[in-house]
């Protein structure tokens, strides 16, 4: 009898990319359960609208770029550029924020370096950056959580905002709040000491009011995706032990003058980071130490830009920055061969 | 004797994948016997070695256990007869691999008297030395058994220094894949007295015996065929984790002893020597009966085959022939494989026949082998990465691959690739890389032999540049010796007479 033949292994392998992307896509319920409990429904619009752009954009550049489109549409890698774009992007964003963003994610960052796997920066951190240079005032309109709100703005109220743009209808000074970050920085700036800053009622005992949760629910969808090996615990750790060591140390050195590690790791967007940013493998560090370096950069560059640049957060330009050491990173880690001496 | 067991500590080697082992299947039924095929097709070079001198000629009648080929190198391994019969003649059979070849073979028509030569053990096999010993596994025509079928005698004997421990290797670690369980269960006392052989051969001062944690109840039968011993070199029996590739020379002896064998060197560099059970239980059937090599075990399994089995087949019995004895196909068979699913050759046809390195016949169909997507771009996971047991980094050496850039995979140790295939079975975006490897290191090695090729090429035309000058300032030489000679007129004028003599003379005889 004749048989077809074909090279080993002969098994069909059981895990897929569609099938990674869709874990880490649950592994964000917990985070976008909290940040609707904490800002209300304005999350699904961010949302609703990233994927919407980031799967047209997508689509649009497969045809220009003659590839097949169903495979690489359904395996929801732009699906988890968009929406973890969304949940950086404050709930009551206007329309134009996600375009933009999804514009410099899929076309410019994913689809002109040759598409899935073949980006040098992470998509979505791209479209972060950009938008963050773009639209500096849209972006710093964040709204108060429930507990310090005199009414979250229900579903009309934000489709109006979020897809016209208009706020007028909103009682906006009452309803926006800066950012912790965003406050940090300014009292800082104005000479004030954190005890001071911390009066606001934003603030809570180690985070910010809100905030905390949906950070608790990042680091929540973050540890099951590694106890289900999805990710690997380099890069997180790189991310948050390099947070509170380095800012641990400033902070003992001037408690008046630093702000404290829980803060720097609660009120921004650095956990996230650190287990769905940082562990994209398409732009990070292929090896175990390269991901540990890869992970030390982030937090130090963060930290760096918090205290000394132009922006509260940060988080997205380190992760570029990182991005363009990663050749470099993982040509000196490789681990050693089996029998090959050091 | 002496089994004390100075509580071997156990490491861990990199990467691996546990694997459903589906061995239960094959191991259920006990081992029963092929039967002889009508014809069977002894393979001549087989091994890495060549044929060895033939012995028989058409027409021949031989007896089992007669030896067809001989030779005195030890990568020379002699074929010989498993069964009585009549030579029919040489002939060419498609063979496993590489795939599409053929392989020479004697065709023997079985007459079914099963008539044997006279067994010629080497009975005072411990009085004997080494070397001895080793002559006799040769003349036996024990290759090893684990499936690279490399000649027992050439590993033996060796131009490295003194071995001290003697592994056998009992880590069927492939999923399917049961015929070494299968031989241990049944045959302990063999493989036992074949490791003291085997240890006696390399003058080995103990023997580890390594078994998987999920074959139960074997350390004991083994440990009570060990206590049966009444002399000999100190005896470990070992669990190792059952993970693939376990059983893989390397990686086993990380597991053992923690150390790893130098990436170019062998095993025997570092005290140690590996052999498969089976070969061990071959080296007792050769010394203490004087019986060659000429079956082995197979384990013939799979959904698509009727009864999975363990079956004792003789070498040169065609595959179809262990799938009608196991019951015959079942379903619809997608792929045939020789070996396991793993690291297994796919064959073209069964009428590929039974090697000495035949361990297992894997019938696989649409279900264990649905027809995947087709793959996806590499997403750089990592996943390869941590389950690579040479601990390379199999996605850059895709990359490199994929980009027909042959050095820098080189560079990235693609050499050390072990082939396991644990890489492409956890790749998410279904990458066939270990094809990927396979062809790069065959462009490689090709690459290599070109630079050989170029190099002596060079040197030969260097060569012959220098002869050419030198013969040509030679020849300048003997012109320039000749002018001045002429130039001193009376020599001149006495090579002109002589020279107009010679010409007369010439005239003459012309005439």
């Amino acid at each position: 009898m004749q048989f077809s033949t074909a090279g080993a292994p002969h098994r069909t392998p059981t895990n897929r990319v569609d099938r990674v992307m869709r874990q880490v896509l649950y592994a964000l319920l917990p985070g976008i359960l909290a940040h609707w409990l904490v800002f209300g429904l304005g999350i699904f619009f961010q949302i609703g609208l990233a994927v919407g752009f980031a799967l047209l954009l997508e689509w649009l550049m497969l045809r220009l770029r003659q590839r097949p489109v169903r495979p690489f549409l359904t395996d929801y890698s732009v699906v988890v550029t968009a929406v973890l774009f969304a949940l950086c992007m404050p709930p009551l964003a206007p329309w134009w924020v996600a375009a933009t963003g999804m514009l410099f994610a899929v076309v410019i960052a994913k689809q002109l370096y040759g598409g899935l796997g073949f980006n040098l920066f992470n998509p979505t951190m791209v479209g972060v950056a950009a938008v963050i240079i773009a639209f500096p005032i849209e972006l710093s309109q964040w709204l108060a959580p429930r507990s310090l709100s005199p009414g979250l703005p229900g579903v009309w109220d934000t489709a109006r905002a979020v897809l016209t743009g208009q706020t007028a209808h909103l009682d906006w000074d009452a309803i926006t709040r800066a950012t912790p970050l965003d406050l940090l920085r300014s009292g800082t700036i104005e000479g004030l000491r954190i005890p001071e800053i911390q009066q606001d009622p934003v603030f809570s005992r180690f985070g910010a009011q809100g905030w905390d949760w949906i950070v608790l629910g990042y680091l929540a969808g973050g540890l099951w995706l590694w106890s289900r090996g999805v990710i690997r615990w380099q890069a997180p750790m790189g991310v948050i032990l390099t947070t509170l060591i380095v800012s641990g140390v400033v902070w003992l050195s001037g408690l008046d003058v630093h702000p404290s590690p829980s803060l720097q790791l609660f009120a921004g967007s650095l956990m996230l980071a650190a287990f769905f940013i940082v562990t994209d493998p398409v732009s990070g560090s292929a090896t175990p130490r390269g991901r540990l370096i890869f992970g030390t950069g982030v937090a130090l560059i963060t930290l760096a830009i918090r205290h000394w640049g132009g922006f509260p957060d940060g988080v997205a330009f380190a992760v570029l920055l990182m991005n363009m050491f990663v050749p470099l990173i993982d040509r000196y880690t490789q681990p050693r061969v089996y029998g090959v001496a050091r | 004797m002496s089994q004390e067991n100075p509580a071997i500590r156990l490491h861990d080697f990199h990467g691996g994948l546990v694997l459903a082992p589906h061995k239960a299947v094959s191991l259920e039924v006990p081992l029963a016997s092929a039967g002889l095929a009508e014809r069977v097709y002894v393979p001549i070079g087989q091994h890495q070695g060549q044929a060895g001198e033939l012995l028989v000629a058409p027409g021949d009648r031989v007896l089992a256990g007669q030896a067809l080929t001989a030779s005195d190198d030890d990568f020379e391994v002699p074929a010989h007869a498993p069964c009585s019969g009549t030579v029919a003649g040489l002939c060419e059979r498609p063979a496993s691999h590489p795939p599409g070849s053929r392989r020479r073979c004697i065709e023997i028509l079985a007459d079914g008297r099963d008539e044997w030569v006279a067994p010629i053990p080497l009975s005072d096999w411990a009085q004997r030395r080494p070397a001895e010993i080793v002559d006799h596994l040769h003349a036996m025509g024990l290759v090893g058994l684990g499936g690279a079928m490399f000649p027992t005698a050439a590993k033996l004997r060796g131009p490295w220094g003194a071995i001290h421990t003697l592994i056998l290797n009992g880590a069927e670690c492939e999923p399917w894949i049961s015929c070494d369980e299968t031989l241990m269960r049944s045959r302990p006392e063999a493989v036992i007295r074949g490791g003291r052989i085997l240890a006696a051969a390399v003058a080995a001062e103990r023997v580890i015996i390594a078994l998987e944690d999920d074959m139960e109840g074997l350390a004991a039968t083994l440990g009570k065929a060990v206590a049966e011993q009444d002399s000999g070199p100190a005896m470990a029996i070992v669990e190792v984790p059952a993970v693939y590739p376990q059983g893989g020379e390397r990686q086993l002896i990380e597991t053992l002893t923690g150390l790893q064998v130098p990436s170019n060197g062998l095993p025997q560099d570092i005290g140690l020597l590996c052999h498969n059970v089976a070969t061990a239980a071959a080296a007792c059937d050769a010394v203490e009966h004087g019986r060659p090599l000429t079956e082995r075990i197979v384990t013939v399994t799979g959904p698509g085959v009727q009864r999975p089995c363990n079956l004792r087949a003789a070498v040169g019995t065609p595959i179809a022939h262990l799938i009608a004895a196991a019951g015959g196909y079942r379903e619809e068979v997608t792929r045939l494989v020789l070996g396991g699913p793993m690291s297994g050759t796919a064959l073209a046809s069964d009428e590929v026949i039974v090697t000495k390195g035949s361990h297992c016949v894997l019938a696989l169909t649409d279900r264990e082998l649905a027809p995947g997507p087709e793959p996806m771009p590499c997403i750089n996971c990592g996943d390869c990465v941590a389950a690579c047991p040479a601990s390379l980094m199999p996605q850059l050496l895709f990359r490199a691959l994929a980009a027909d850039r042959h050095e820098q995979a080189r560079e990235l140790s693609l050499l050390e690739c072990i082939e396991c295939g644990c890489c492409a079975d956890v790749c998410p975006s279904h990458i066939p890389l270990v094809d990927y490897y396979r062809h790069g290191k065959a462009r490689l090695r090709l690459s290599d032999l070109d630079h050989r090729r170029a190099a002596l090429a060079r040197r030969r035309f260097e060569a012959r540049e220098q002869r050419l000058t030198r013969q040509q300032a030679e020849r300048k030489a003997r012109r320039r010796a000749r002018a001045e000679r002429l130039q001193k007129t009376e020599v001149a004028q006495d090579e002109i007479q002589a020279a107009i003599a010679r010409a007369k003379a010439k005239k003459r005889t012309g005439d």
